[in-house]
């Protein structure tokens, strides 16, 4: 067994006791991705130097009195990190290379906490996508077949914590982005509630809707990870002020006095046979451990994803009109201003976002905003409010994550909103800036992986973490490892 | 079904700053409206009364005084990031005038 491919419960263990080092833990983590990555391409910055001198530092100290001590994680390609190149995987900031000049609050908090960062991992360009198949670095392959997407945007992520890469990685989640790759690769993925972390440093895609939350091994890593980032931030004004609970402490194995609502407009035409009864085994366990099912209807479900492709493209439309080749970014070589904007743009962003931009400059533009984005943002207020009422009768609810499993490389090409409906099952929670997860819960037909997701209250973190914990810990599906 | 024409196109490109390739003037056409079709479906719900939610979580501005807390980022350091010249510790920007 590889040492990275450790949970950061186990390594922790095992640091305090001196039975392995911090060095032993990054080099293993490093040998794997060396031998890896050139099939995966999950990693697209490399940070080795400066994190073994890190993990030599830590053991030189001796002390891991942290939970995150000494533990080498990866972070998606949009979070600052001084002196590293932050590209966002697009061309707009890969020539010259953006290095930021200061931390994120997520990756400054990972650091006091003793993580240690070796990298960066691959996304869609800005986050725009459902696979990584618009990152300026290549597709990322799923580590369970690699002529599948690992999905996206946080691709990368999901990708080489599977692969053992690293202990555990950082995502970002706007509308689906933490829990899609997560589910394609067997992962466990938090998207926390809107404000629960912050995003201070992190590159952004909609502001109205953008959420930092962990990729990890197991659900008890991912309470471990998000107790260490979660918090209000001053440098966020969006970030609450409510006490991050010790979620590691309160996961419980038993669902006893717990309602789980499944809702019916979960289940749509095409969905994977093997998604489908696998929800049915799940329900059967969570009853098995002492939790009582209720039917529950969401009914604005199905606008939820039409709500998604106004209020983003709008919000990515204003947030990517900083990318103008003045304070960063690529060069012009034009003389006058409009030339110069035109061309650095036109050339330095790809398709997606392209797309985006003009999707939302039209949304937002004289005449159509009160059809477009002021009427997506009412919509939002009835999806917010169908869970609120849902929360009322249940304590968490239960879905799949998404309707089939990982897609073959290319499978989208021509057809965005094909490629949009991907997350459809993600939307309604992030409409109504609720916390939800993905749980590693099986394999389809083909065998590839399946994820069940779990949505609780707005700052009801510790109800999923708890009820993805009991789940994980009577199916042990996290055991199973991809072959690479 | 909304559909977006060329000429369209053409113009919220250059609202945007953008340029397009000729593929992309070619696709966009279809690939928007195929998008501005599937959120047409928003307009099947009854807002009427409904207010807008702009901050899902309902927390409202909190003001500070307005001192300097930033440090960690020194101004040589914001300017080293940008691709242009700098004079005297300024940008210098292509002409605004053409």
């Amino acid at each position: 067994m590889n040492i990275s491919s450790l949970t950061i419960g186990e390594a922790q263990k095992q640091l305090r006791a001196k039975k392995i080092s911090a060095m032993e833990l990054m080099e293993g983590c490093l040998e794997r991705i060396g031998r890896v990555d050139g099939t995966l391409n999950a990693v697209v910055h490399k940070n080795f130097e400066r994190a073994l001198e890190e993990a030599k530092s830590i053991d030189a100290k001796g002390v891991f009195d942290t939970p995150l001590k000494g533990v080498p994680y990866l972070s998606k390609d949009v979070f600052s990190e001084k002196g590293v190149a932050t590209t966002a995987c697009s061309n707009i900031l890969r020539n010259p290379e953006y290095v930021s000049p200061f931390d994120s609050t997520t990756t400054a908090r990972l650091k006091a906490a003793g993580a240690i960062s070796i990298g960066k991992t691959n996304t869609d360009e800005f986050t725009m996508g459902a696979s990584t198949e618009t990152s300026c670095f290549g597709v990322t392959k799923n580590p369970w077949d690699t002529t599948r997407v690992a999905g996206g945007s946080s691709g990368g992520s999901a990708a080489a914590v599977s692969a053992d890469e690293c202990l555990f990685a950082l995502g970002t989640d706007t509308g689906g982005s933490i829990r899609q790759p997560a589910a394609y690769c067997s992962v466990v993925g938090v998207r926390p509630t809107y404000g629960r972390t912050s995003r201070y440093g992190v590159l952004s895609m909609a502001s109205s809707l953008d959420t930092i939350g962990p990729m990890t091994k197991t659900v008890e890593d991912a309470a471990l990870v998000l107790e260490a980032i979660a918090g209000h931030d001053p440098m966020d004004g969006t970030t609450s002020l409510k006490p991050v609970e010790p979620y590691s402490q309160r996961l419980s194995k038993s669902m006893k006095g717990v309602t789980v609502g499944v809702p019916k407009e979960y289940v749509i035409d095409g969905m994977d046979q093997g998604i489908l009864s696998n929800l049915e085994e799940a329900k059967k366990v969570l009853v098995s451990l002492g939790a009582t099912l209720k039917e529950i209807s969401l009914p604005h479900t199905k606008y939820a994803l039409a709500t998604y492709y106004v209020l983003c493209p709008s919000e990515v439309s204003s947030n990517m009109a900083r990318y103008d080749g003045i304070r960063f970014g690529k060069r012009g070589g034009k003389s006058d201003l409009k030339s110069h904007y035109e061309s650095v743009r036109g050339e330095g962003f790809g398709s997606e976002v392209k797309r985006r931009i003009m999707i939302g400059t039209y949304a937002l533009s004289s005449g159509y905003f009160d059809a477009y984005y002021l009427k997506a943002q009412k919509v939002r207020t009835l999806i917010r409010k169908d869970f609120e009422d849902a929360f009322q009768s249940v304590d968490v609810i239960i879905s799949p994550v998404t309707p089939t499993p990982a897609f073959q490389i290319g499978a989208h090409n021509n057809d965005p909103v094909a490629m949009y409906l991907e997350d459809a099952f993600m939307d309604g929670a992030v409409m109504a800036g609720v916390p939800a997860l993905s749980v590693p819960a099986g394999f389809s037909m083909k065998g590839l992986p399946i994820g069940l997701q779990f949505m609780g209250p707005q700052w009801g973190e510790g109800a999923i973490l708890s009820a993805a914990y009991a789940y994980e810990q009577a199916t042990k599906w996290y055991e199973k490892k991809p072959s690479i | 079904m909304t559909t977006l024409t060329r000429d369209q196109i053409l113009h919220i490109a250059k609202l945007a700053r953008l340029t397009l390739t000729d593929e992309e003037i070619e696709k966009m056409p279809k690939e928007l409206s195929s998008i501005l079709s599937y959120v047409d479906m928003l307009g099947e719900v009854n807002t009427d009364g409904v207010e807008p939610t702009a901050q899902v979580t309902g927390i409202e501005t909190r003001l500070r005084e307005d001192t300097v807390t930033q440090s960690d980022a020194s101004s040589a350091e914001l300017l080293a990031c940008s691709p242009l010249p700098i004079t005297e510790h300024q940008i210098t920007t292509p002409h605004a005038h053409g």
